[in-house]
């Protein structure tokens, strides 16, 4: 009896304590956040331009973090420049693939 | 023995036959063959649309139905390109300040080739559009170039597809590897999905031709060159091919490339090779 009431103490610990982490405020994005994330996507970005792939969007959504974060708002500029970074990877692969994948299209 | 020999050189030779029977059909089927290619283009939409005449597709949407091609009748009576072709007329006839003329540039004095364009270079080793060769004959006689999108080049151009009305397409490819590179390469661009809504030239105007985008009836890709330059209503004015290629690209949510870029002058060439036999009707009109 005392041994299953510790063990549900404990679990209601652990259980509180996972909650507490759940809903903690995540740690507010700083400068140095949004230089990581925004050189990894203009990497991204230049590397689909290269290919001549490159999506009007991501063009967009890279600008978009360069003024968030010019005003200081470095929580949407680190998610505005990972959406980028997702944005030209896809236009990368979308160029990877038609290599080939055009024939599909083609009449014959 | 002799029993396993023969069955042994039996297999051989099945294998070799079916070996020599598949191999040039690969071989084929890598091979650029412009030839085959405009012929299995046009016989595509030929089948699609068995009640289109042929020479109408050089009319796009307006060549897709009975309604659309009676607002097209209508609109020829007072065409919205007359103000660029009276513009272009006088401009072709304008001398540069040396006193020369875009006629001393061209073959016949510029007049009647639109359906020769764009060519193959060989000097050169690329595709040399119209838009390009009269940019290249404004340089050569110390004007500036025109922008490749806006209304002066326009204007040149549907003058001169105005004096080749009624003449069929005729692009050659010469006997170079690089020709055949250059035709092979814009058929590539041309089936090559691009841009966030991965879509390519195809998606819309081989796959859905005569089906509405939006409130538009998507044109067939075959003859739509011929067409060029067109006065577009979206666009309140005249618009180059290059303008169309720009386009085009912006609505798939992609990048264009520069004007006159290697691709947009492949696609040029082979759009306009697939086209062969079909009447200039530029300058055109489209909603």
């Amino acid at each position: 009896m005392k041994r299953s009431l510790a063990c549900a103490m404990v679990l209601a610990l652990l259980l509180a304590f996972s909650f507490a982490l759940d809903v903690a405020p995540a740690r507010a994005a700083n400068e140095a956040d949004y230089k990581t994330a925004y050189s990894a996507a203009e990497a991204a970005s230049k590397e689909a331009a290269s290919l001549r792939h490159q999506w009007t969007v991501t063009v967009s959504v890279l600008a978009a973090a360069k003024k968030a974060a010019d005003g200081g708002d470095f929580d949407r500029a680190v998610a505005a420049a990972r959406e980028a970074e997702a944005l030209a990877k896809a236009s990368i692969f979308q160029a990877t693939t038609e290599k080939e994948a055009w024939k599909a299209m083609e009449i014959r | 023995m002799k029993a396993r020999t023969s069955i042994l050189f039996g297999s051989l030779s099945a294998a070799l036959v079916a070996l020599a029977l598949t191999s040039p059909r690969v071989v084929a089927a890598d091979k650029v063959d412009p030839v085959a290619d405009a012929r299995a283009f046009q016989n595509f939409f030929f089948q699609k649309f068995p009640d289109v005449k042929h020479e109408d597709f050089v009319n796009g949407p307006y060549s897709m139905n009975e309604d659309m091609k009676r607002q097209w009748q209508e609109k020829e009576e007072f065409p919205p390109y007359e103000f660029a072709l009276d513009a272009g007329k006088e401009m072709f006839a304008t001398p540069f300040k040396n006193g020369k003329t875009y006629a001393d540039c061209f073959p016949n004095g510029g007049v009647g080739i639109r359906q020769n364009y764009p060519y193959f270079d060989e000097k050169e080793g690329k595709v040399v559009t119209l838009e390009l060769a009269l940019n290249r004959c404004r340089e050569a006689n110390g004007e500036a170039p025109y922008s490749y999108v806006k209304d002066e080049m326009a204007s040149l151009t549907a003058y001169m597809a105005f004096t080749s009305r009624g003449k069929p397409m005729d692009i050659k490819i010469p006997d170079d590897p690089r020709a055949l590179a250059a035709f092979e390469n814009g058929k590539r661009y041309f089936y090559t999905r691009r841009g966030q809504m991965n879509f390519s030239c195809a998606s819309c105007h081989v796959q859905s031709p005569g089906e509405r985008i939006r409130a538009e009836i998507l044109a067939p890709a075959l003859g739509i060159l011929n067409a060029m330059p067109i006065y577009r209503s979206e666009w309140s004015g005249m618009g180059t091919t290059t303008r169309r290629f720009v386009t085009c690209n912006s609505q798939t949510r992609a990048v264009p490339l520069e004007p006159q870029a290697d691709e947009y002058r492949d696609v040029e060439y082979f759009l306009s090779y697939v086209a062969n036999g079909l009447p200039i009707s530029g300058p055109g009109a489209r909603p």
